[in-house]
């Protein structure tokens, strides 16, 4: 394994270079989930707010 | 209206469209995946070393199909801008809007992985030869459309604003891709050429091609995931999306 992992004396270079390329893929893999996962819980959350002013609006008026 | 046409327009309403992307997305990452993972295992340990660099030129198999996909993204986010603008379709400013943040990612990589090649084989991270500088351009119209796209509170205007400004950028891709032959630079010629004979050992040409295919197809699979992403912003207010949100908030 140890030799697998062994670039020589470029280890450094080429091991960062890959690393940065995997961290960049997670990263663009992530983001469009998340951001789906936050639009929908602030809709969520709106809708919530809106109920409960519904609500609190009809029980003052009657 | 003839039946593609029909099935065009179609795709063109987000909710039609939100459907869509998230069927198809997971395919791009599933063509993807196992294409990349050959790619990086055959480029880390099963390519010989190369005669005169060592085991360095193995940041190639990194380095070129990020260098690709940023000049192809920028292409891509193009033609997207110029339908945008043309035609005023509103699918194609989301996808122009979000090529930009994935092309900024591949080419910063592109960037990194050449300063970090750069280091070891011409002794120095960074030389503002064409290559390198018209890359690092390239890089900062990325940001800017970026920029400008977030900077404008009308979404409309904002798309248009930095539409305009992707269709100018494009400019630079051609002298992205000829300046190792219009200008003496420190950054090799092309050693993989469509038309003509390439000057690359073979053995590096099956991994290179995978990451090749592989990276293309992450691109579709991240963009319609992107699309789909921004698609839900944009339309945030509209009844299709609250009946999404609904489940979750109850």
């Amino acid at each position: 394994m140890n030799e697998l992992i062994d670039m020589g004396k470029y280890d450094f270079y080429v091991w960062t270079s890959y690393a940065l390329f995997g961290a960049m893929l997670v990263w663009d893999l992530a983001l469009p989930r998340w951001r789906e996962r936050r639009t929908l819980r602030s809709v969520a959350q709106r809708i919530r707010r809106e109920h409960a002013r519904q609500r609190t609006k009809t029980e003052t008026a009657a | 209206m003839n039946s593609l046409l029909l099935w065009f327009h179609q795709l063109g309403s987000p909710p039609n469209f939100h459907r869509f992307a998230g069927r198809w997305a997971p395919w791009g990452y599933l063509v993807a995946i196992p294409l990349l993972a050959y790619g990086i295992y055959a480029g880390l340990f099963v390519v010989p070393a190369d005669y005169q660099q060592g085991d360095s030129f193995r940041i190639l198999f990194v380095h070129v199909p990020s260098a690709w996909m940023s000049l192809f993204i920028y292409a891509a986010m193009a033609v997207n801008a110029f339908i945008a603008l043309v035609w005023r379709i509103k699918l194609s400013e989301t996808l122009a809007m979000c090529c930009a943040p994935i092309g900024a990612a591949f080419t910063a990589v592109t960037l990194a992985s050449g300063s970090l090649w750069g280091k070891p084989m011409w002794g120095t991270w960074w030389t503002w030869d064409a290559r390198l500088t018209s890359e690092l351009v390239l890089l900062f119209l990325y940001l800017g459309v970026m920029g400008l796209y977030a900077a404008i509170e009308d979404r409309r205007a904002a798309a248009r604003a930095a539409c305009f400004l992707a269709l100018i950028g494009v400019v630079n891709v051609p002298i992205v891709h000829f300046s190792v032959t219009w200008w003496n630079t420190l950054h090799q010629g092309s050693t993989i050429k469509l038309l003509g004979k390439s000057t690359i050992d073979p053995s590096m040409v099956a991994p290179l091609i995978a990451m090749t295919l592989g990276t293309k197809a992450w691109f579709v699979g991240s963009l319609l995931a992107r699309a789909r992403a921004a698609m839900l912003e944009l339309e945030s207010g509209k009844d299709w999306v609250k009946r999404l949100a609904a489940p979750a908030g109850q």
